[in-house]
Parts: structure tokens; sequence; C-alpha cells
């Protein structure tokens, strides 16, 4: 059935079999391949993605389901990081993915994508947390590697504003 | 995971939504946030060829005092159960209840409805909703009616739901007066292994995982109304109880926690 969504503020009008799952649709039909399948069962994160603002699991959500709404994924992240509307190049990170790079807040990288998509859905609703708060914020997205310390530090030089 | 294939429809309204159950029969399921029925689908435990799409139904999702309950339409999802200023002030367990439920990603998308309907015996607030003594209100092809909480769950994923009936909305009475929930589990966003939400002092007490539904501790609640003291009541939590036995625990020890933690409960609850 045709689909029309806002993906990183482009407009995509596609025709899906209904069961395509929002991540399947960003990947392989629209090859943002930012967005990893880890688990695939809603368990890890590895595929969080923003809709309409809030973080959710690509692999839990339609693309049917998305009809209509405003998605961000990875990709579209550091074009959204200046307030005054002036573009941004390729180097021009948002401000949590700067963070994650000095905070060295990755190993392998594998859920960096949606460690990141998460960590900056969880500032919008709590700008001002606690370690215990950002632990909390963050126990849908896991990191096999077990790197949550600096992930964590991450986060709190955000919300800090230090970074 | 892919699920199997099936037809989606978004349904207009809740009349609407009603009308294609009444079309599709037991083909169809209805779809909100979708947190429990798309695992499911993937993992080809539900197969429906329809799903009919409810969770657009923007009139269903709201939280307001009315005559000494609160009414939540049941497209209200758990992330805004957890912001809630008016459960905050007039049912704060299920507004603390919310916010344990899986992960904010999740609780951005699940439903109160939506987890109702699905009546997992291992979810919070199904437990939440019947130690308060809520009520669902179901919507049909005949108009709607008034379930209470203690009559609504009828097994393992089931309820007293008819297959053209769907919750259009839940009712708990206001009031702050000595509750507390305990969840017991090994992981972050995990299922309680066992979970006890205690509501009016005790004189609510419901059990998460003990049974093939969310179950009133009555041997417990009764002890209490009777003048026991909290931990000769607490003594009585798994009395009646049918806990399962999984990998996480087997039925003794599931019944042991429900024994400490209906004590720990209600301790706070009264403390």
């Amino acid at each position: 059935m045709d689909v029309s969504m806002t993906v990183n503020g482009s407009t995509h009008a596609n025709d899906v079999e209904p069961r395509t799952l929002l991540v399947h649709h960003l990947r392989d039909g629209l090859g943002l391949t930012g967005t990893n399948i880890g688990c695939d069962s809603s368990s890890c994160g590895a595929c969080t993605v923003h809709m309409n603002g809030e973080s959710v699991k690509s692999c839990t959500v339609l693309a049917v389901q998305a009809d209509g709404q405003d998605i961000t994924t990875i990709e579209g992240l550091a074009d959204t990081a200046r307030s005054d509307g002036s573009s941004t190049g390729d180097m021009d990170w948002h401000p949590m993915q700067e963070a994650f790079q000095q905070c060295h807040a990755l190993q392998c990288g594998y859920c960096t994508p949606g460690m990141v998509m998460a960590s900056v859905s969880f500032l919008k609703e709590n700008p001002n947390p606690t370690e215990a708060q950002i632990r909390e914020g963050l126990e849908g997205n896991l990191c096999r590697c077990t790197g949550y310390h600096n992930i964590v530090k991450a986060v709190e030089s955000v919300a800090g504003g230090a970074s | 995971m892919i699920p199997a294939a099936f037809d989606y429809t978004v349904a207009e309204s809740a009349d609407h939504a009603i009308q294609l159950l009444g079309e599709y029969g037991d083909e169809a399921k209805l779809l909100a946030g979708g947190h429990s029925l798309i695992p499911m689908m993937k993992y080809r435990l539900a197969t429906p060829t329809q799903l009919i799409d409810v969770g657009r139904l923007d009139d269903l999702s709201y939280i307001r005092r009315e005559n000494g309950h609160i009414a939540i339409g049941a497209m209200t999802k758990h992330a805004q159960l957890e912001t809630s200023d008016v459960l905050a002030a007039d049912c704060p367990m299920l507004q603390h209840v919310a916010a344990l439920v899986g992960d904010p990603s999740v609780r951005h998308r699940g439903t109160l409805g939506g987890t109702l309907a699905h009546s997992d015996p291992a979810s919070d607030l199904p437990a939440a909703v019947l130690a308060l003594g809520g009520t669902i209100v179901a919507q049909g092809p005949n108009g709607t009616r008034e379930i209470a909480s203690s009559e609504f769950f009828t097994g393992y994923f089931e309820s007293v739901l008819a297959e053209d009936e769907m919750i259009v909305e839940v009712k708990v009475p206001a009031g702050s007066a000595g509750w507390n929930y305990q969840k017991f589990n090994r992981r972050a966003q995990d299922w309680a292994i066992v979970g006890v939400a205690v509501a009016d002092g005790g004189s609510g007490i419901s059990l998460v995982n003990m049974g093939s539904t969310p179950i009133r501790a009555t041997a417990a609640e009764e002890a209490l109304a009777g003048g026991a003291s909290i931990a000769d009541a607490a003594a009585l939590a798994a009395q009646d109880t049918d806990p399962p036995e999984d990998l996480n625990a087997d039925g003794e020890y599931r019944a042991h926690l429900a024994r400490v933690l209906t004590q720990r409960a209600l301790e706070a609850a009264n403390g």
C-alpha cells in the first residue's frame, strides 16, 4: 500500500507491503543504512529512530504506522543541529554526536546510532538528569561491548552543556 | 523477522473499528501501539490476516478527572501516563507503574488500552488497574459496557472482550492513599518475575506473574481487613495462586517472592 512519510526533512512516497517493518523500509527502501538491526525484537535499541521527535524502536513499528509521520534517523541528526536554520556540512555534528566522539562513547559502534537517537530523545524529555536517570533512560539500548560508562558521560556532558 | 502477510486498515473512529471487527471476525486484530502484538506476529505466535489500526484515534487519548474517578482514554500512551499531572495528584500508583513498563522507547508507543486487551499476566499496568479496582469500558456494536477489572481477565492473553469489542476507556478511582508497587526482575526493562501492587493501604493487593491472569491476593486482603498484622497477611499472599515456572523462577520461588514483596509493599504503603 502507498505510504508517505517525512524522513530527515524530505517526503518519501513508496508502495510497501503492510508487513514491512519501519527499519526495513528505512534501510532497504530508502537506503538509510545508518539505522542498525540488532536483536530484531525490541530489546536492544540498535534500530532506534525518532517518530515525531520521540524515540521508537523501528523494528517494532510497521512502515504503514509511520504513514504521514515525521521520522528522523541518525543520518538526519547532524542537519538539524543549527537552530538558526543555516545549512550544515557533513562534519557539523549534532552536539550528542560530538559528545560521543569526545567521550569515546563507542567501541565497536554497532549500538551507537540507536544510542545517540535514544539519548537525544531522552534529554529532550529530561533536560537536567542525574546520572542514575540517564542510566535508566537508556535502559532500552544495549551496548554489548559494555561501554556504558562513557556513553553516560557523553550524555551528561551534553546535559550540562560542557561539551 | 517479518510477520506473516496481512491487510491493514486505518480505523477512522471507534465505531469504524468495531464495524471492521464485525466484518472480519476472528481473522482481525486491533493494532494500538503494537509493542505486544507486532513482536508476537514476528515470532508467528499471532497470525491475524487483518490489522485494524486504532492507534491513530487521538480522541481516545486523554486523562481527565470525572466524578470521583479518573477517566483515561484507551489510546493513552504509557509515556503520557508517566508524565501526567492529573495522575501525579490523584492516582500516583498508575503514574509510577507506567514508568516501569519496558523502556522509554516502548513507552512512547504502548497504550493502556492495548496492554489491558493483551492481558499478559506478567505486565505491570493490568495488575495496577486490578489493585486499584479499576473499570474497563468496552464498546461493541450495541454500545458501551463497563467491566470491573476483577471480572475482565480470564486466562493467558485472554479477557472477556468479545471479538467485536474494543476498550475505549479505563476508569480508576481517584486517590493517593497508601500505595506501593514492587517489581522484581533481574535485568533492566524485563517483565517482572513477580510483582505486587498495593492500593488504598492494602484493601487492593494484586500480583503480577503469579498465574494465568493478574490476580488479587484475596486471602491477604481479607486477613488485613480482619485486623491481621502486615506480616501475617503477607504470609497468605501466594494462597490460591498457580505461578508459572520458567528459567527465571520455579513456582515455589515465585510464591516466596510474592510473600516477601507483598510484605514490603504493605509496609511501604502504610509507612
